[in-house]
């Protein structure tokens, strides 16, 4: 996946906007915003975030500077050392013309030692929201790694990956039916770009009308099971 | 075998519960995942984890276990003691892994499942 490639299979998938959110990294961002700047694309910047508890946290943000902000916390919180490229691969910095700038050595395979709370509430105050990553999955979800999301945790919103649309995921997670559910594809190569795309109700695409949709304010909603 | 008993022969340090550790232990359950330990914890077992966080004593409560050890001295967090106090759930820390702690309260005759 590089900007170019992500931006072209964006617009080619009709998508009005998509969200950067590599693991505890916002470093590919700036890139891949700058390669979608002659385009109608919207790119949400932000990252994935494992707390220390090992569940995985997006945080998305309205600008690059609050994602780079958050990033500056995550970095000074990741605790295991470096990437072993051989075992973990690449983990490649490209400009927006799919050059290779540099490659980032931290571990970004590991956890921080930040506590979801913490991290929740970081990401708040640098004006972004908390979306609970794939809480269906058996692996770094809030769900599987702390038994259930704790009653007090500010999410805007609770992920589902591609395994299930959000009719099951309704029918499955009765208890949370208060928050906004969202499905991503939660890519990791560019045949999955776009596989599991949300349906906003917006007056526009950016990053505040996205808050206004996944709180379902001013008529502004996720649209689920078509209607 | 009283839970005060385990404490006392495995030198763990009690953080919480203290006036609730004259209860049977009979089981007990190594696990970091919540949604598995509500799966398969036992009714009055001792739950050994590196997870500190607050959900923990939800999940004590809920499973109506003897207590929890934290292990490689993990700290509990704030919040989790305030709750685990309120709930007069014995947490616990030793310095031990889960591997080596569990090897040794089996020896005290303390059963996985």
């Amino acid at each position: 996946m590089t900007p170019q490639k992500i931006v072209a299979q964006a617009q080619r998938l009709k998508l009005g906007m998509i969200a950067i959110t590599d693991h505890n990294s916002a470093e590919n961002v700036g890139a891949v915003i700058k390669a979608a700047a002659t385009t109608d694309l919207v790119v949400i910047p932000g990252l994935e975030i494992t707390t220390a508890e090992e569940t995985h946290i997006l945080g998305l943000f309205g600008s690059l500077a609050s994602a780079l902000a958050m990033q500056e916390l995550v970095y000074e919180h990741l605790t295991l050392g470096d990437n072993d490229e051989e075992l973990f691969g690449l983990q490649v910095v490209a400009n927006e013309l799919d050059e290779v700038e540099g490659m980032c050595t931290r571990l970004l395979i590991g956890a921080t030692d930040l506590s979801v709370d913490l991290v929740v509430d970081a990401i708040r105050e640098l004006g972004g929201i908390a979306v609970a990553a794939h809480i269906d999955r058996e692996s770094y979800s809030l769900i599987s790694q702390l038994g259930f999301i704790p009653p007090n945790l500010k999410l805007a919103a609770v992920d589902i990956s591609r395994q299930l649309t959000l009719r099951e995921a309704r029918a499955r997670f009765v208890e949370y039916q208060d928050y906004a559910f969202l499905s991503t594809s939660d890519a990791h190569d560019l045949s999955q770009l776009g596989s599991n795309p949300v349906q906003l109700l917006m007056a526009g695409e950016d990053f505040d009308e996205l808050v206004l949709a996944l709180a379902g304010r001013d008529g502004r909603r996720v649209i689920e099971n078509g209607d | 075998m009283k839970l005060s008993e385990v404490v006392q022969k495995l030198s763990l340090q009690v953080v919480t519960g203290e006036n609730n550790l004259e209860v049977d232990v009979t089981k007990g359950y190594c696990s970091d995942m919540l949604s598995d330990v509500i799966g398969n914890a036992e009714e009055g077992g001792l739950w050994l984890t590196i997870q500190k966080h607050q959900n923990i004593v939800a999940v004590g409560v809920m499973k109506a276990l003897a207590g929890i050890i934290l292990v490689k001295d993990r700290q509990p967090d704030e919040n989790t003691i305030t709750k685990a106090r309120e709930e007069n759930l014995p947490i616990m820390i030793s310095p031990l892994g889960s591997f080596e702690l569990a090897g040794r309260l089996k020896a005290l005759g303390i059963e996985g499942d």
